[in-house]
């Protein structure tokens, strides 16, 4: 697997930077013989999104875990917002807000009653509930639904009352763990509009996981990570860099002649990709013309496109992220076994 | 579109951005938040609380009735009681002994509930101190059992229990201690399960026991000698001796008589109520301290 580092500039001084509110250095989390991030090293600056991507199991959830202080790490070090994940998790889990992948919102309870119960156990002072809990309300758009049983919320609703919750007691990082799984596109989207607002409107900064490799396009640098290993870290617009000037994509009869003959007489090594193979080439709309020529076996559809971050990924790893999230599954089990029901 | 839907509202969007403190919950506002909450719960479902009214009324009317009449009048039950005084009047404070027993299990089921429901995490991952939401559950879980086990005051006059001021209040505190005592001991099970499942077997394996062993259907004296040591053992015996004494006390029937029917013996000591409650006490501070150190072992 090549490891290519993009972005040369964290770390290990990442420490000492008071512009870096999220620094890992070295991080391993390992259960029993099974180790789920392996040795990682991580910076985040003060007030950007960033985005942890990688397909199921690649270690986004353990690594966030052991962030928000709910998993102790093996070895290495991570601090938030100053302070160290392993001396003190008590006051890191005070500088930062969570929304976790899986729901955690009393259904029976109204959203008011949801936020004022996490005011109470965050010690948000009494003089200011009333009025975070308002102010947390209208920056999700909740503000006429706040008597309301959380039960009657759709999906997207009850994400958002979530995020609201994350940010009630004003922390410094807000951590959201797989915040659009299980939404479709359209909520999704409007999660995403709604955590950049807040980015605006409180300079707040947002670490995230996901696993839509399209969502990372909102954030404003990602780090891929790979069977626990980061495999790349940078902005989106230098990690699609990496990969050549465009994408083209080619379905023929017959992919394994076809791919021979571009290897041979065009000089480039395609990948296959499903039904298709992709070449990563210079200039596209000049390479159609040779490679249709060049294949003597029919062709079905080419496409050329500008290279996203699955390319990125499939470049880094050599597999698309739909088929390491197969594989993933299967670590996944593994890990899930060795540590048993959390 | 972005700042003015904040901005709009009574509070600034600086609101939500200001230096965050050193936070430290104090423990009496983290435990009342936690036990507000099952409150709040609790007052919502009330088709719940009358649903949970049907096990122990049935006792009452078919088991309590039937026995009544079968077992004829008060000579079987035991000396020195007024010719009027049947089964049932025997049975009543039993059963609302029962019914603070099942519910206060029940409620300590919603720590498994939360864990399934993801709420467990929202609350366990808060700057609070576990024993917190130990406390905080434990209280919940007894208000829940006590207004349970004081709605049943209602059916006194049908089945010819004279209730008075004096006993309703001695009555109140006492069903709220038993209350206590056994949600505490649901909760440090509870804590500890993980599943809906698991726990309902753990706790008919010790729930139904303890409500036979309890003296709740039968007087506590005479007994083989197993089964005088198994009651001993009960929690709930203690809670529900003073709850009798204090009821039938209240309806008229002799002092001697009461103190023969409801007291628990250990060999010839005749345990006071005060240390009844006692016993309870400290049944409630064992049990609280196990469910605080489950609480603070997980994860």
């Amino acid at each position: 697997m090549p490891a290519v580092a993009v972005d040369e500039s964290p770390l290990p001084a990442a420490a000492e930077d008071p512009s870096v509110v999220i620094a890992v250095t070295a991080l391993v989390k390992r259960y029993g013989s099974v180790e789920a991030v392996g040795g990682i090293d991580l910076a985040v600056r003060r007030g950007e999104i960033f985005g942890f991507l990688g397909p199921n199991g690649a270690g986004k959830s353990t690594t966030i875990s052991v962030l928000c202080t709910l998993l102790k790490p093996t070895s290495g070090t991570a601090s938030v917002a100053g302070v160290d994940v392993s001396r003190d998790p008590d006051g890191v889990r005070a500088r930062i807000g969570l929304v976790f992948q899986d729901p955690s919102l009393d259904v029976q309870l109204t959203a008011r009653e949801n936020l004022l119960f996490h005011a109470m156990v965050y010690g948000v002072p009494r003089q200011q509930r009333r009025d975070r809990i308002s102010a947390a309300l209208a920056t999700v758009d909740l503000s006429d639904r706040a008597g309301a049983l959380v039960s009657t919320f759709s999906g997207g609703m009850k994400r958002r009352l979530e995020i609201a919750r994350g940010i009630l007691h004003a922390p410094e990082v807000l951590f959201l763990d797989e915040p659009t799984q299980g939404l479709d596109p359209q909520t999704r989207a409007n999660v995403w509009e709604h955590l950049g607002r807040i980015r605006a409107t409180t300079g707040l900064t947002i670490f995230m996981t996901t696993h839509y490799m399209e969502e990372a396009e909102f954030c404003d640098r990602i780090a891929i990570i790979d069977h626990g290993t980061i495999v790349a870290q940078g902005t989106p617009d230098e990690l699609k860099a990496q990969v050549g000037g465009d994408i083209v994509v080619v379905s023929t009869a017959d992919d394994a002649r076809a791919a021979g003959e571009i290897e041979a007489k065009l000089g480039v090594s395609p990948v296959q990709d499903g039904d298709t193979l992709r070449v990563e080439v210079q200039d596209g709309a000049q390479f159609v013309p040779l490679l249709v020529t060049a294949l003597s076996v029919p062709v079905r559809t080419v496409t050329v496109r500008r290279p996203s971050l699955d390319d990125v990924f499939l470049k880094l790893t050599g597999r698309a992220i739909r088929d390491a999230e197969a594989e993933g599954r299967t670590s996944m089990m593994r890990a899930f076994a060795a540590r048993g029901r959390r | 579109m972005t700042v003015e839907t904040v901005a709009d509202q009574a509070a600034p969007p600086a609101t939500l951005s200001s230096a965050p403190r050193r936070v430290t919950v104090p423990l009496t506002q983290a435990v009342s938040i936690i036990w507000y909450r099952d409150v709040i719960r609790f007052w919502r479902d009330r088709v719940r609380l009358v649903m949970s009214l049907a096990q122990p009324v049935l006792y009452l009317a078919i088991f309590g009735v039937g026995l009544s009449s079968s077992l004829g009048r008060a000579g079987s039950i035991g000396r020195g009681l007024p010719s009027s005084f049947s089964y049932i009047q025997f049975l009543y404070p039993g059963v609302l002994g029962m019914a603070v027993l099942f519910t206060a299990i029940f409620s300590a089921m919603s720590v498994v509930w939360d864990r399934e429901f993801g709420f467990l995490r929202e609350i366990l991952v808060a700057p609070i101190s576990r024993s917190a939401v130990a406390i905080g559950k434990a209280l919940g879980g007894a208000t829940q059992a006590a207004v349970q086990g004081v709605v049943m005051l209602v059916f006194a006059p049908f089945v010819g229990v004279h209730l008075t001021v004096v006993s309703v209040i001695e009555v109140i505190p006492l069903l709220f201690v038993l209350a206590f005592s056994l949600t505490c001991l649901g909760v440090a099970i509870s804590a500890r399960i993980k599943t809906m499942q698991g726990f309902q077997v753990v706790m008919n394996f010790l729930m139904m026991p303890m409500f036979f062993l309890s003296g709740a259907l039968f007087p506590l004296s005479g007994l083989p000698g197993w089964m005088t040591a198994l009651t001993r053992f009960d929690p709930v015996a203690y809670g529900i001796a003073p709850v009798r004494s204090a009821i039938l006390g209240g309806s008229g029937v002799p002092q001697a008589a009461v103190d023969r029917l409801t007291s628990v013996t250990i060999g010839s000591y005749v345990v006071p109520i005060m240390v009844d409650v006692g016993i309870l006490l400290v049944f409630s501070a064992l049990t609280l301290s196990v469910a605080m150190r489950s609480f603070r072992h997980r994860d």
